[in-house]
């Protein structure tokens, strides 16, 4: 397909769509499907069959709202329908309202005023609720592929990279590395083969932002992976998909499928010089894979062990070439950057951390789902104004972000504005984009235990620290738990917690005591009241006993 | 990942002349995903998830097979296999319940769902003496939005409580077989 | 070859670029604790025992693993490092099953002397006791899973210098085993050829001659220098 071919097509489907009277599209990714939108999805088609109105019925990507599934978006007014049942669905369709009365119609009812969408601003998300995820056509008409071919016709790889260092993208993975330096890393080795791996293993408990991109808008993936490997000079792309997504690996098939008979993809992509394929690697159900050399072994067929760094994979990756690693989110944000503009982008967000964040907020909280709003909000708007707060009136205790290399934020730093530094500074981090809400009724210490025997599970077991520590922090939290445990184990805990933190191999055992050590910071009176206390302590420690009554 | 044949092939084959044709079958499925990768070592993975898919779970014989047609040491390929925990060198139960125990499960009270089934059938990772039921436990499956969650044969149970699970468990525990309908719809 | 000049505790020092931080301490005479490290084997990182302290680096860096850098200065015997190892060990006892008395390593083990040389004196952590078994099926050797702590010295060994790789390790975290081909008891191996190496290197009492006592189990591990300058040297080819 040539550029200009690209175009017709974009112009041809717009064409079609104005004819249409209406849009329907029903929310495709796992957590609808699992409350029954595939047959909501056919009452719809089938009820649109027996009217003379010439309306359209897709399944489209996570529309956020998880807790309200299955949802239907209805394009001409903007409104979405929550908990639909296949029947009270069909009366969606023009002239099919006489299916179930106006009253159960208004009560599925959701305005896009209401502030879960509105406080939203999606970039990475902006086409769920657009696009069907099986049809390239559907994303070539909202400007997909655009970016790729404005690439390769008007930019040099320089000028991509630029656009991307004018952006100030930094990696949504976790730690917030900059991507362009990466990128330009990967860029000036010399050596003829390169790769690009996409990091699809998002095994964070809790987290699912990276299952609703590759589910939802498959093709953004494919795209900025090709944009990756134009600027730095890689035909080859892997993407590393974590074993229990199913139905991501399907549309990512698909996905790849179409675009290589679009040519889209292949060895002339976009009819230029530029050749680019991706292939589907999936995980096989070991966490310490999302750690980037970890998963790099998993791809060469070994064990997902981690190896020590230097040399970086932008130097010595895969199969020993130079390798540019990034994840699903941050791949995501590169088609728009590059359709509009680096400047576009930075406009967004805080001083250091720029555009927007995915977040998949679940635990105590009214409206479980995906939120995307820019770098920079608060948490408490997040959790409070756009997810409606702990539900029953319950009192918020704290949020947990970044999963098990992450940690608590307490009620009182809710205010924090979300980006890399804030969190990391008060002892968490951004991670992928989970935020677990707790309320009083949990319990500090059995939360920093259920992160810990994660860790504990998922050790690689390659060094001492983290396959041994894991295990002895996880001894001392439970004894804590069973009020079994003295303060001097208490002690020892926060000696292993630095031990783990300095000496470890890779990522997830040097951040494995970050619960511990947040827990510890905000809760410590839950875990001094659990301890058996000497009877010659007792009056010491009756404080903070106290303070809890 | 490879189109599955149908999951009638997640039971061990019974000695009849229909099964026998399956088998061979599901040998030549094997020997075509692994000449697909050009018999890589590095495609180690890939072909043990394809022998899983096909014949349920991945046998000493299996293994065997696979580390002489990819000329890797046997060691190696017993070291990737207890790797990852999708892997499995047991048979399965004609049915599997895995409880998520990701966050937002745990906190909505999955802890109780594994105890209902550990009481009623299996220790985690085991199968029932009857051979009917495999328990196990996943990391986050990706559906926090219906916690806590538990996947029975492949399908999604939402916001399940202990005594939903109960009134499943009784169901599974007295169909006499697994139906040969039952097995084909999934 | 380029030359980089680097301080390590006090000392000014010279390596090879490329050389390794380990080996440039102990050609200058400093030696690292270390159990996973042994000359002539690739390195792993994995026991971190020698970490070290690099002046301007926030994080510790493991010395077999890291290459020298022109103008580093390192520090390798800082209290915070030594408690950081005294506790390593500590896990080490805590997680097998090393009961020294009845060893027949006792006396010539490496963790043992380690133990000695860091002052471990106690474990103030709870031992796990874990279940795991004895391997004495072979004629000549022995594993005792027992006193395994994961080097991975006699798997590297087997792999790259006999090129046999009969040994591998299955599992992981906590549940990491030995293991010879398919699982198979060691006298069964088809790949093995009873070469002896893997014992050799093994820094604890968990790979041992048959018939050893306690205590008489003394490793010598000298042949792997032979093999080594060997092949660097390509003597092995016949010349002529």
């Amino acid at each position: 397909m040539t550029p200009e071919e690209l175009h017709q097509r974009r112009d041809k489907e717009r064409a079609k769509r104005s004819t249409e009277e209406d849009h329907l599209l029903c929310c495709t990714a796992a957590g609808c499907l699992s409350c029954g939108s595939e047959d909501v999805l056919h009452s719809l088609r089938d009820a649109v069959k027996t009217t003379e109105a010439n309306v359209r019925v897709s399944g489209t990507g996570c529309l956020g709202l998880c807790s309200k599934g299955p949802l239907v978006k209805r394009e001409s007014d903007g409104a979405f329908f929550g908990g639909l049942s296949p029947e009270s669905a069909a009366a969606l369709v023009p002239g099919r309202a006489d299916l179930v009365d106006r009253q159960t119609l208004a009560e599925h009812r959701i305005e896009p005023t209401t502030p879960f969408f509105a406080l939203q601003q999606r970039i990475v998300l902006e086409n769920a609720g657009r696009t069907d995820p099986e049809r390239i056509e559907d994303y070539i008409l909202a400007d997909g592929y655009e970016a790729l071919s404005k690439a390769v016709t008007e930019m040099t790889p320089e000028e991509v990279l630029s656009e991307v260092k004018k952006s100030g993208l930094r990696g949504r993975g976790g730690a917030g590395y900059p991507t362009a330096l990466k990128w330009e890393l990967v860029a000036k080795q010399a050596a003829t083969t390169k790769y690009i791996v996409c990091n699809a293993d998002e095994g964070d408990p809790g987290a699912f932002m990276d299952r609703s991109v590759l589910e939802g808008d498959p093709h953004r993936v494919l795209e900025g992976m090709a944009l990756a490997g134009y600027a730095a000079g890689a035909s080859q792309g892997y993407i590393y998909v974590r074993g229990e997504y199913a139905l991501a690996v399907q549309r990512l098939e698909k996905a790849i499928r179409q675009a290589e008979r679009e040519r889209i993809l292949g060895n002339r992509v976009l009819d230029s010089a530029f050749a680019f394929q991706v292939d589907i690697r999936v995980g096989a159900g070991a966490f310490v894979c999302g750690e980037e050399t970890a998963l790099l072994a998993s791809i060469e067929g070994r064990r997902g062990e981690p190896r020590t760094r230097p040399p970086y994979p932008p130097e010595r990756g895969l199969f020993g070439k130079p390798t540019l690693i990034n994840n699903v989110e941050t791949f995501a944000n590169i088609p728009p950057i590059i359709r509009k503009g680096g400047d576009w982008f930075s406009s967004i967000g805080t001083e250091r951390s720029k555009g927007t964040k995915v977040f998949a907020v679940a635990g105590k909280i009214v409206h479980t789902g995906l939120v995307e709003v820019p770098m920079g909000t608060s948490l408490r708007t997040i959790v409070q104004d756009i997810c409606g707060g702990v539900p029953g009136g319950g009192k918020l205790k704290a949020v947990l972000t970044g999963g098990p290399s992450g940690g608590a934020i307490p009620e009182s730093l809710l205010d924090l504005p979300v980006d890399y530094e804030s969190l990391s500074k008060a002892g968490s981090m951004m991670g992928s984009g989970g935020l677990i809400v707790m309320d009083d009724e949990t319990s500090m210490v059995d939360v920093a235990r259920y992160f810990m025997e994660f860790c504990m599970d998922e050790s690689c077991g390659k060094c001492i620290p983290c396959r041994a520590g894991t295990v002895q922090m996880h001894d001392i939290l439970a004894r804590i738990s069973r009020r079994e445990a003295e303060p001097s184990d208490l002690e020892m805990l926060a000696k292993l917690a630095t031990l783990l933190k300095e000496t470890s191999l890779c990522g997830l055992g040097q951040t494995a005591p970050n619960p511990v050590v947040s827990a510890l910071r905000y809760f410590r009176e839950e875990f001094d009241e659990k301890l058996v206390k000497h009877p010659l302590a007792e009056n010491t420690s009756r404080t903070a006993s106290e303070r809890r009554e | 990942m490879t189109p599955s044949t149908d999951s009638g092939s997640r039971k061990a084959a019974p000695a009849s002349p229909k099964s026998k044709a399956i088998r061979d079958n599901r040998e030549k499925m094997l020997e075509r995903s692994m000449s697909r990768h050009a018999y890589a070592g590095n495609a180690l993975i890939e072909v043990l998830h394809t022998a899983q898919e096909l014949f349920g779970f991945l046998s000493p014989a299996l293994l065997r097979r696979v580390a002489s047609k990819l000329h890797l040491p046997p060691s190696r390929v017993l070291a990737v296999a207890t790797f990852y925990n999708f892997f499995s060198l047991k048979p399965k139960g004609e049915h599997t319940a895995v409880v998520c125990l990701g966050t937002a499960c745990y906190v909505g009270g999955a802890v109780d769902l594994v105890q209902k089934l550990e009481h009623r059938c299996a220790k985690v990772g085991a199968t029932s003496p009857d051979g009917k039921v495999t328990v196990q436990v996943a990391r986050c499956i990706g559906s926090c939005g219906l916690a806590p969650a538990v996947i029975l044969d492949g399908q999604i149970l939402p916001r399940v409580t202990p005594d939903q699970l109960d009134a499943v468990i009784d169901r599974i525990l007295a169909s006499p077989e697994a139906a040969p309908a039952d097995s084909a719809s999934q | 070859m380029s030359v980089k000049t680097l301080k390590i505790d006090g000392e000014m020092v010279t390596g090879r670029a490329g050389e390794t931080l380990f080996n440039v301490a102990w050609d200058a005479g400093i030696s690292l604790p270390r159990l996973c490290h042994v000359g002539g084997l690739s390195d792993v990182g994995a026991c971190r025992l020698c970490v070290v302290e690099v002046e301007g680096q926030s994080k510790l860096a493991a010395a077999c693993v890291t290459p020298v850098e022109e103008g580093m200065v390192v520090h390798t015997n800082t209290e915070r490092l030594r408690e950081h190892r005294r506790l390593l060990i500590e896990l080490l006892f805590a997680e097998g099953n090393h009961v020294c008395s009845v060893c027949v390593s006792n006396g010539h083990c490496e963790l043992q002397d380690l133990a000695v040389q860091l002052g471990v004196d106690h474990v103030r952590l709870r031992y796990q006791h874990p279940k795991r078994g004895v391997d004495a099926t072979h004629a000549r050797f022995g594993l005792d899973h027992n006193r395994c702590i994961f080097c991975t010295r006699c798997v590297r060994v087997c792999d790259e210098v006999e090129g046999a790789h009969t040994l591998d390790v299955s599992g992981r975290g906590a549940s990491l085993k030995i293991i010879c081909d398919l699982g198979e008891p060691w006298g069964q191996s088809e790949t093995c050829t009873s070469c002896g190496k893997c014992v050799q290197v093994c820094p604890t009492g968990a790979l041992y001659l048959d018939g050893a006592s306690v205590g008489e189990m003394e490793k010598n591990r000298r042949f792997l220098q032979y093999i080594v300058t060997a092949r660097e040297k390509r003597e092995w080819i016949r010349k002529g």
